[in-house]
C-alpha cells in the first residue's frame, strides 16, 4: 500500500469513496442475509417481502460501484496498489451481489416452505448454525477489507471448509429426514435450497477475502493450496 | 494435489499455472543477455553528483523505459551511454558502461563511432534544414560510401522502417522541417535507424507531440525491438507502461528500482517506486 496521501487530494476522495460505498453494500447484503435466515424461521412474511425489495438496493450498489471504478480507471490510469484496489472493488462487488441474491433466494424459500407448514423449518438449528458461519465469513471478509488485514482475510478462507462440511451435515440430516418421513420431502429440497444459499455465500466472502489478499500482497491466490497461500502472507 | 488443498475444501481445485494470469511475470531483466553493462556509474555536473553508483544490466533487443520525476538523472544517464557529455569539460562520468567488452566511459574509440551504432532521438525534433533525402543521407555519407542506387535503397529503407515512407516517398526533395511534428520525430528515428545501430536511445520522443503520432511512435517503438536494443526515457508513465518490456525509477540520481514493467506497475517492491507511480507524495 501506498505510504501517503494522493498528490490528487480529488483521486484520493474518488478511491475513499468508493471503498466506504463497497463497505455500505456488504452491510446491507449482511442485514439482508439475517433478515432472510430470521424470515426462514418465523416464517415472517413481511420480512420475505422486505429481503426481495431490499435486492433491489443491492443491485443498485453493484452497478454505481463498478461505475465509479470505471471513472477512476478512466480519469486516472491507477498503477500498482491502486490498480490492485480498483480490480479487486469490481470483482468484490459482484460477489457482495450474488450474495444478496442468495438472500433473496433464501427469502423466497422460507416463504414456499412456510407455505407447506411451519413444522418443516424443524431442521432450522442446523441451517441457523450454517448461517452464522456464513454472516461470520462476510463480516470478517468486509472487516478484512476495510482494515485491509491479510491475517484475518486468510482465516476467512479457513472457515470455508467449516462451513462446507456444516453443509454436508445438514444435507446428511435432510435426507435422513425424507427417508423417514416422505410426506416433507417438498420441504425438505426446499431446505436444501436454503443450506446450498447459505453454503454459497460462504464462497462468496471466500472470493471477497482471496481479492483483499490480492489487494495487499500483489498476489492472486484464486485456486490455489491454502498452504500455498499461508506461505505468500507470510512473505514481506 | 496436496492434502493441505483438501482441508480448506473437499472441492477439487485447479492449479493455476504460475506465469499465467495476474501473477504473471516476465523473465527478470539480469537473466537476459545485456546489451550494455553498466558498473559503478557516477556522473558529475561539475561539483554536482548527478549520478550515483548506478549498477545495471540493459537487455539486448529489448525496450528498458527510465521513469523519475524531473532532474532525478534518467536523461543524464541516456547522456552518458553516448558520451553525449563529452560536449562539456565540466561534465565527467567514472565508473562503467560495457558494450562488446569495451567500456564506453573510458574508451578510446571515437566519439561519432559510438554515436553510429549509439543513435539518439530528443524530446524536440531536431530534422536538418535539408530536404527529408538528405537528413537520412547525411549520416549515411559519414560512415559508409554508397552508390546513388544503393543511397537511395538506404533512405527508403530506413524511412519504411521509422513508418513515414507512405508520407513522404513522393516529397523528399521538400525540407525536412516541412513535416508535421509527428512526421518530424519518426524522420528523426528514420535518420537515426539508417546508418544502422545497434542501440537506440529516445529522450522523451513523444512529449512534444499530438496522441495520434504518440501512437505511430509507440508502435514504431514495438516494431523496432526486434532489431535494435531501445531504451527511453519519459514523463509519461503509461508510456513506459504501454511500450517497454523493463522499467528502470530513479529519484536523486539513484536506481531505485529495476525490473519487469509489469512488476512495476502492478506490484512494486519498493514503497518509494509506488508511491511515484500512484502519485503520493513521497
Amino acid at each position: 500500500m501506498g505510504t501517503a496521501e494522493h498528490i490528487s487530494k480529488q483521486f484520493e476522495a474518488d478511491l475513499d469513496t468508493t471503498r466506504t460505498r463497497v463497505l455500505q453494500m456488504g452491510g446491507l447484503v449482511e442485514a439482508q442475509i439475517l433478515a432472510a435466515i430470521q424470515a426462514f424461521a418465523t416464517g415472517d412474511a413481511t420480512l420475505v417481502a422486505q429481503v426481495i425489495e431490499n435486492d433491489a438496493r443491492v443491485n443498485g450498489y453493484e452497478v454505481a460501484i463498478d461505475g465509479a471504478c470505471n471513472h477512476i480507471v478512466v480519469k486516472r490510469q491507477p498503477a500498482a496498489s491502486d490498480l490492485r484496489l480498483i480490480m479487486a472493488i469490481s470483482k468484490i462487488v459482484t460477489d457482495l451481489e450474488r450474495s444478496g441474491d442468495e438472500a433473496e433466494k433464501i427469502a423466497r424459500m422460507a416463504a414456499k416452505i412456510h407455505e407447506h407448514g411451519a413444522h418443516h423449518a424443524q431442521r432450522f438449528p442446523a441451517i441457523r448454525h450454517a448461517a452464522q458461519i456464513a454472516v461470520k465469513m462476510l463480516r470478517q471478509a468486509l472487516d478484512a477489507f476495510a482494515r485491509l488485514d491479510v491475517a484475518s482475510a486468510a482465516e476467512v478462507l479457513k472457515e470455508d471448509s467449516e462451513l462446507d462440511a456444516e453443509f454436508r451435515s445438514v444435507l446428511r440430516q435432510l435426507i435422513t429426514y425424507m427417508m423417514e418421513d416422505p410426506r416433507t420431502i417438498t420441504a425438505s429440497l426446499e431446505t436444501v435450497w436454503v443450506a446450498k444459499a447459505i453454503e454459497r455465500i460462504g464462497d462468496h466472502s471466500k472470493n471477497i477475502a482471496e481479492q483483499v489478499i490480492y489487494i495487499v500482497k500483489g498476489t492472486d491466490v484464486r485456486h490455489t493450496s491454502f498452504a500455498d497461500i499461508e506461505r505468500e502472507i507470510a512473505k514481506d | 494435489m496436496d492434502t493441505s488443498t483438501a482441508a480448506v475444501s473437499a472441492r477439487p481445485r485447479i492449479q493455476t499455472p504460475v506465469r499465467e494470469g495476474r501473477n504473471a511475470g516476465a523473465v527478470a531483466p539480469s537473466e537476459l543477455k545485456a546489451k550494455l553493462k553498466i558498473n559503478g556509474l557516477n556522473f558529475y555536473y561539475g561539483g554536482f553528483h548527478a549520478l550515483k553508483n548506478i549498477t545495471m544490466d540493459i537487455p539486448e533487443r529489448k525496450v528498458t523505459a527510465f521513469i523519475g520525476p524531473s532532474g532525478c538523472g534518467k536523461s543524464t544517464l541516456l547522456r552518458t551511454f553516448n558520451r553525449m557529455y563529452a560536449l562539456y569539460p565540466e561534465q565527467r562520468a567514472e565508473g562503467e558502461i560495457l558494450m562488446d567488452g569495451d567500456n564506453l566511459v573510458t574508451t578510446r574509440q571515437d566519439v561519432s563511432l559510438i554515436r553510429a551504432k549509439i543513435g539518439m532521438v530528443f524530446q524536440k525534433p531536431t530534422p536538418f534544414p535539408m530536404s527529408i533525402y538528405d537528413n537520412i543521407a547525411f549520416g549515411v555519407r559519414l560512415f559508409e560510401s554508397l552508390s546513388k542506387r544503393e543511397m537511395d535503397d538506404r533512405v527508403e529503407w530506413a524511412l519504411g522502417r521509422a513508418a513515414i515512407w507512405n508520407e513522404v516517398k513522393d516529397k523528399l526533395s521538400q525540407s525536412g522541417q516541412s513535416l508535421s511534428g509527428g512526421q518530424q520525430q519518426r524522420l528523426c528515428i528514420a535518420r537515426c535507424i539508417a546508418i544502422k545501430p545497434e542501440v537506440l536511445l529516445l529522450d522523451e520522443p513523444c512529449s512534444a507531440l499530438d496522441p495520434i503520432s504518440t501512437a505511430k511512435v509507440e508502435e514504431l517503438i514495438h516494431e523496432l525491438k526486434s532489431d535494435y536494443t531501445v531504451v527511453i526515457v519519459t514523463h509519461n508513465m503509461q508510456q513506459a507502461a504501454r511500450v517497454s518490456d523493463y522499467t528502470a525509477y530513479m529519484y536523486l540520481g539513484e536506481l531505485i528500482e529495476y525490473d519487469v514493467t509489469d512488476t512495476i506497475f502492478i506490484k512494486p517492491k519498493k514503497a518509494a517506486t509506488e508511491d511515484y507511480i500512484t502519485g503520493r507524495f513521497g
